[in-house]
């Protein structure tokens, strides 16, 4: 692609970003208003459920089933608040409503991790930086290897093992990210430096907890263990499935990397390009997609991070047809395909690699990947 | 008994933990929206057709709504496009109105109000807390009859009638009517809003004196002489006047020339005071060398910077909505503080009173400031 080309292509994507930013209006506001009382609904409906079901503790059967089913209920109304709701109203896709209820300066979610310490690690630094090897502290979450252009170290040989912890608590990976770990590894900054973000995480955490494991167990008297499984198995299943989503936003085989050199004097028809070739969408129905937050349409949240979540799916043919026109790689694949192929990758990286890291050519397009995304 | 009383406070705060991150209120909204804490919204009741274009919108306040002052206003919002956007409207209803529910009186012109009468009964709609000044004086709202001390002027246009409207309400709902001359501007006896209201009460209160002018068929204008031919004593009555920018103009000339103050009981210079609502800002003269420049503006939340041109004579929240971003944003017209911003650095000028603010960490509300050369905003 020359130049030209490339902000030929930046013009196209940001024609389609005013287009889409032009027509928000009355049926988006409903969107986002359905969702919120969805969820809440969900949330209440779940809690009862599992009060619900302990008088029927004598039916093991019939209870398991009850509770776990609250549980369930409770645990999806959470991934809905984190990823479709959470997440994006914090982006600030909401803003334009100029609701006080739903903005991002205000939006807290239901997760360990304070907003403001996420506006700044993921809203900024990630959406900027995307896949910038030594930026973006998403490359890895600065402690597993996910492309070979990281340098192997003994502590990799058990990354599978604390891949597999990270997942379970996920949430607290999320809550932990906006510390400079790498800078304090080096010691460019002291643990005194990171004092206020701490105590705000601890701040957060300390409520959550008190919440789910504390308060609503004591609700139930004597059934205090029961209910405090029950929101442990709602939160487990948000941190694996968020894990799973957003791992397959930028590791699977096909997503590149870049140096910082790469960026320097990048336009903005190269940011878009990098966001493209950075990310991974993942293929899927309508109920899909919004579980995952619309992270499946990754490609598209990288272009337009500030584009209702709901928009996605009618954008991510049009950005598909133009990367196409330009023959910039548009990785998409099923939730087998991307998350088997980070995990592949994860284990692999494992072990230090054979040879000299390889020029990056492979994309998304190569034969191989096509043949695991089909 | 203090003590216990912050125990109380203190439990009531982590028992409602098991809402957070949000409130025990906003699960209360899900089922009865009105008993909502966190948010303050009304329901419409009633809609009722007051005079061509011109509709009163029933409203039952929310939980927590506090009662108005006759005159004050209230902020009302409504999604437009999905946007919500707020507009500042007197109450026409009187606070000692039974049964919960205020009135604001809309007529069709301007967006949010066209959008208002559009409105079916069972929406909801936004309502800030009521606020504002332009009220009678707290002896006459304690209820004491003052007899014929008090003598009071009302000067009104169109739909400026409705905070004087709550205000003669409530002076005739408990019985004070005070010794009142109210001249009101209307295009047509038919376009009078409450008309048959007014002049009944008129019949029925010896103190309320109602002179009509319907500008269709007089066209005189208001000015010194034709007021001191209306109302001979005017200098000696306290005055609130609300109607059009140019009313309020006039009004606010004969009050503010020397030439008209005249002599009262005691011989001293003495002209009744004037208080004036305005749905509007009233905007100072601009100095002939002021500019504007170049503004910044830092967005907390998502800690990036939009740069865009700035004149001298346009709102920063303009400018900012302009550079496609979407700041908080009001009533704007200066008076809710929702779009107050941090200057970084740089200055600005109040449009409303002239004057710049150039120290940093000032706040600054960017609906009524526009630039004074380079400027940086934190929203």
């Amino acid at each position: 692609m020359t130049n030209e080309q490339l902000e030929q292509f930046g013009r196209e994507l940001d024609a389609l970003q005013n287009a889409t930013k032009a027509s928000l209006g009355a049926a988006d506001r409903r969107y986002i208003q359905r969702m919120i009382r969805t969820q809440r609904a969900m949330a209440l409906g779940g809690r009862a459920l599992i009060f619900a079901s302990l008088p029927l503790i004598p039916l093991p059967p019939l209870f398991l089933g009850a509770i776990g089913a609250g549980a369930i209920t409770l645990g999806l109304s959470k991934i809905l608040e984190n990823m479709e709701i959470g997440h994006n109203v914090i982006h600030g896709q909401w803003d334009w409503m100029n609701d006080p209820d739903i903005h991002s300066s205000t939006w807290e979610w239901d997760n360990v991790c304070p907003a403001d310490q996420w506006k700044h690690s993921h809203n900024v630094v990630h959406h900027t930086w995307t896949n910038v090897m030594g930026k973006d502290r998403d490359v890895g979450y600065e402690i597993l290897r996910v492309t070979e252009k990281q340098p192997w170290k003994p502590v990799h040989l058990v990354q599978p093992i604390y891949n597999a912890a990270l997942a379970f608590m996920f949430q607290w990976g999320v809550a932990m990210h906006d510390i400079d770990t790498g800078a304090l590894k080096r010691g460019e900054i002291s643990l005194r430096d990171v004092r206020g973000q701490l105590a705000g995480i601890g701040k957060k955490a300390a409520k959550q907890l008190l919440k789910d494991y504390v308060l609503w167990p004591l609700l139930a008297g004597p059934f205090f263990l029961p209910v405090l499984l029950a929101n442990l198995v709602a939160n487990g299943m948000r941190n694996l499935w968020s894990y799973a989503i957003i791992f397959c936003g930028h590791f699977p085989d096909g997503a590149q990397t870049f140096s910082e050199a790469d960026v320097e004097g990048e336009t903005r028809g190269g940011w878009y390009r990098r966001q493209v070739l950075g990310s991974c969408n993942i293929t899927g129905g309508p109920t899909f997609h919004i579980l995952s937050g619309n992270l499946s349409h990754q490609i598209e949240h990288h272009l337009f991070p500030d584009l209702p979540s709901n928009r996605y799916p009618e954008l991510a043919p049009k950005v598909e047809a133009i990367c196409a026109k330009y023959g910039v790689p548009y990785n998409k694949g099923s939730f087998a395909r991307q998350l088997g192929t980070t995990m592949r990758t994860i284990f692999r990286l494992a072990w230090p690699s054979r040879k000299k890291p390889p020029v990056e050519t492979v994309t998304a397009e190569a034969p191989a990947a096509r043949a695991l995304a089909a | 008994m203090a003590k216990v009383a912050s125990i109380w406070s203190r439990l009531g705060d982590v028992a409602s933990l098991v809402a957070t991150p949000l409130l025990p209120s906003h699960y209360v909204q899900l089922l009865r929206p009105l008993s909502a804490t966190h948010t303050r919204q009304a329901r419409v009741e009633e809609i009722r057709d007051e005079a061509p274009g011109v509709k009163t919108l029933v409203l039952r306040p929310g939980r927590g709504w506090q009662l108005h002052r006759a005159g004050q206003h209230v902020r009302v919002g409504i999604a437009i496009d999905g946007r919500l956007v707020t507009r500042t409207y007197s109450i026409s209803s009187a606070p000692e109105r039974r049964g919960g529910c205020i009135d604001i009186t809309v007529k069709a012109q301007g967006r949010v109000s066209n959008a208002l009468h559009e409105v079916e009964v069972g929406a909801f709609v936004t309502l800030a807390a009521p606020s504002g000044e332009f009220v009678l004086p707290a002896a006459l709202e304690a209820g004491a009859a003052m007899g014929e001390q008090a003598r009071l002027l009302f000067v009104t246009g169109g739909s400026g009638i409705t905070p004087i409207a709550s205000m003669l309400r409530s002076l005739a709902a408990r019985g004070a009517m005070p010794d009142v001359v109210h001249v009101h501007y209307a295009r047509t006896a038919e376009d009078v809003i409450f008309g048959d209201e007014l002049r009944s009460l008129a019949v029925d209160h010896p103190g309320y004196h109602l002179i009509e002018i319907h500008t269709a068929s007089d066209r005189r204008r208001f000015e010194a002489r034709r007021l001191a031919a209306l109302v001979p004593d005017w200098q000696a009555r306290e005055a609130w006047a609300c109607g059009p920018q140019s009313l309020l103009d006039a009004i606010g000339g004969v009050y503010a020339s020397p030439s008209h103050v005249g002599p009262d009981a005691d011989g001293r210079p003495h002209v009744g005071r004037l208080h004036v609502e305005r749905f509007r800002a009233a905007l100072a003269v601009l100095p002939s060398n002021a500019s504007g420049g170049r503004a910044r503006f830092a967005m907390t939340a998502t800690q990036t910077a939009t740069d865009a041109d700035a004149d001298a004579a346009t709102p920063l929240l303009q400018v900012a909505e302009r550079a496609g971003l979407a700041p908080r944003s009001g009533c704007r017209m200066g008076i809710c503080h929702t779009c107050d911003s941090t200057l970084v650095a740089g200055c600005v000028r109040d449009l409303r009173t002239g004057q710049t603010i150039d120290e940093p960490g000032s706040r600054v509300q960017i609906c009524v400031c526009a630039a004074a050369g380079d400027v940086e905003l934190a929203l």
